[in-house]
């Protein structure tokens, strides 16, 4: 038996478990019992939709086992991590938060599952979202909301863990899960983590593999993942990325070794920072932590350089268009006749029951999205709406691209605001989505971009700060956020009050 | 532009999500608020843009023209392919007739 009790093996990050795993210092049953422990006392959080606490022991034994007969251990090993239920796990109820996909379970496994359970990672469970992703703050989700395990300063308020990877935030701030998987569309990886004082990457575009992860906007989807320090995700990341030929936009590129190259000396490295980030209705907290960020990586070596990305209050509009669009036609496949749902009203032809099946299964932002989306793909609309955001998308990274002849990595802040209330902005769909404000541009360019933990504002809340860098330079982003992090010196965690 | 009921109703419908009166009645606004928010797009000048197709170029990649090239995505899975169907009868998928 380890010397360390329960709640002290729940605080271990993914490279102490890995480490003290491999080191004998405790096995890895220990490690996920007591997780599944922490996990089975925070329903008040529902930050999971399933738990399975024996896919994460049977892991487990399996790594102890390794262990003693002597093979060699994977990067992972011994890590029970939690899974956004966007991504399909054999077996495993996969539902994407939606009631259309209540009880479908997958017969195959995601590509970026199947990697992590490879490298001897085990699952905790499938971790609550935004209903297909579609949210900022985890309301959307048809198994209702996750509440953050933060709170302001005296008040018993519920607060967002933010969106869409709220359940993978909230799990991680809590200590449920040393790690989570999240996905990122438009800020779904970022914006939780910034609003729940953890970290998280999403890497280039084509990175990880889409294959088994429910599409949402396939030209912007992209998996990363969410823990309590840079070089847990550089790891866990390592373990996550890979060519995959079933994703036909998948990068065809080695995976580089990011833990093994992380470097917080900064010398001879430009920081640009994009004086259009400066927006009207940004918290004055927000904005201090970014002049913090700026001094702390001038510390750290780094040159600092003024920028201009023109572009960046259109990149939101653009986005309300192009990933509405592309969700119209992926969600299509929600027909009630392969899987999920089916409502088939009494006398129903065909086309009834799709169309009830689909006014079932769909909550109000994902028919609000699909129906913006369908109408910027119709006749007539095509070209003044959709055509008119690809080329604003176009010049978006073009901005990014003649940045970089100026600078190495981009710090801005993750979000405008810190945790809101929960159903404070759920009656303005359009105040939502200005949530992803600062997130959207880089994923409309497809480029690396990771949130880390700068400080509290006044009310106790965490603060993200959000560093981009150039196409496949994930390693640059992780050096300058380890800078920060080093830094920042943020130990906060929440009370328990779950 | 704005949309009416209307064409909100036509809409939906395209989307193949059945809507009463009330629910199109919740959804004109919040989609004119929406569209009247992306109306903005149109300020930018784009002479010269190609609209952007991958953000990083790529080849289209084809898989060796074999049979079941990967077995997890190639055929002879029909019982696999249908364990998840709300009605499936006689190794196929069910649905309400179509011919009348």
């Amino acid at each position: 038996m380890s010397e360390l009790t329960q709640p002290e093996l729940t605080h271990l990050g993914v490279q102490a478990i890995r480490d003290g795993v491999a080191a004998g210092t405790f096995t890895a049953r220990e490690v996920a019992e007591a997780c599944n422990a922490a996990v089975a006392d925070a329903s008040a959080l529902n930050a999971f939709i399933v738990t399975t606490p024996d896919h994460a022991l049977a892991a487990a034994d399996k790594v102890d086992a390794d262990r003693a007969a002597g093979r060699e251990l994977g990067l992972m090993a011994g890590v029970p991590i939690g899974m956004k239920d966007l991504f399909a796990t054999n077996g495993v109820q996969t539902t994407a938060a939606s009631h259309i996909l209540e009880g479908f379970t997958p017969r195959y496994e995601s590509t970026v599952s199947q990697r992590l359970w490879d490298a001897g990672a085990g699952m905790l469970g499938k971790l609550n979202l935004d209903q297909f992703a579609m949210g900022s703050s985890n309301e959307t989700s048809y198994f209702g909301d996750v509440v953050s395990p933060w709170r302001r300063n005296g008040s018993t308020a519920g607060l967002t863990p933010g969106g869409s990877s709220g359940g993978s935030s909230a799990a991680v701030a809590a200590r449920l899960a040393p790690a989570a998987t999240g996905t990122d569309t438009g800020g779904s990886i970022r914006q939780p983590a910034a609003l729940t004082g953890i970290c998280g990457i999403k890497p280039t575009y084509g990175r990880c593999s889409r294959w088994g992860v429910v599409a949402f906007a396939s030209s912007l989807d992209q998996a990363g993942p969410m823990a309590r320090s840079v070089a847990d995700c550089a790891l866990m990341l390592q373990a996550m990325a890979g060519f995959d030929p079933k994703d036909s936009t998948s990068l065809d590129l080695p995976v580089p070794d990011w833990s093994g190259a992380l470097n917080a000396d900064l010398k001879g490295k430009r920081v640009g920072i994009p004086r259009e980030y400066r927006m009207d209705g940004t918290d004055a907290a927000i904005l201090k932590a970014w002049d913090d960020g700026i001094a702390w990586l001038k510390d750290a070596g780094a040159e600092v350089v003024d920028i201009s990305l023109p572009h960046t209050e259109y990149a939101l509009p653009a986005y309300y268009i192009i990933a509405p669009a592309e969700a119209s036609s992926n969600l299509a496949r929600y027909d009630g006749v392969r899987y999920g749902l089916r409502d088939l009203p009494q006398g129903a032809n065909l086309q009834d029951m799709y169309a009830a099946t689909r006014a079932a299964g769909f909550g109000d932002e994902v028919k609000r999205r699909i129906l913006i989306g369908t109408y910027v793909l119709s006749a007539g609309y095509y070209d003044a709406y959709y055509t008119q955001a690809m080329k604003v998308r176009a010049l978006v990274a073009r901005d990014f691209a003649e940045a970089w002849d100026k600078c190495d990595v981009i710090l801005a802040p993750t979000a405008p605001n810190t945790a809101f209330a929960l159903g404070e902005k759920l009656s303005d769909p359009l105040a939502m989505y200005l949530n992803d404000v600062f997130s959207v541009p880089a994923s409309l360019a497809g480029l690396p971009a990771m949130s880390v933990p700068a400080g509290l504002d006044p009310a106790g809340l965490p603060l993200g700060l959000q560093l981009i860098g150039r196409p496949l330079d994930e390693q640059g982003v992780l050096n300058a956020a380890l800078a920060i992090e080093q830094r920042a010196g943020f130990t906060a965690q929440p009370d328990r009050w779950w | 532009m704005s949309v009416d009921k209307a064409t909100v109703a036509k809409i939906a419908s395209l989307a193949r999500i059945s809507m009463d009166d009330a629910a199109l009645d919740r959804m004109v606004p919040e989609l004119n608020k929406i569209l009247g928010f992306v109306e903005q797009l149109g300020q930018v000048d784009v002479t010269g843009v190609e609209p952007m197709t991958a953000v990083i170029a790529q080849p289209l990649r084809l898989r060796d023209d074999v049979v079941n090239a990967d077995p997890l995505t190639g055929g002879g899975v029909r019982d696999a392919v249908l364990a998840n169907a709300p009605a499936a009868e006689h190794g196929f998928f069910g649905v309400p007739k179509v011919i009348e």
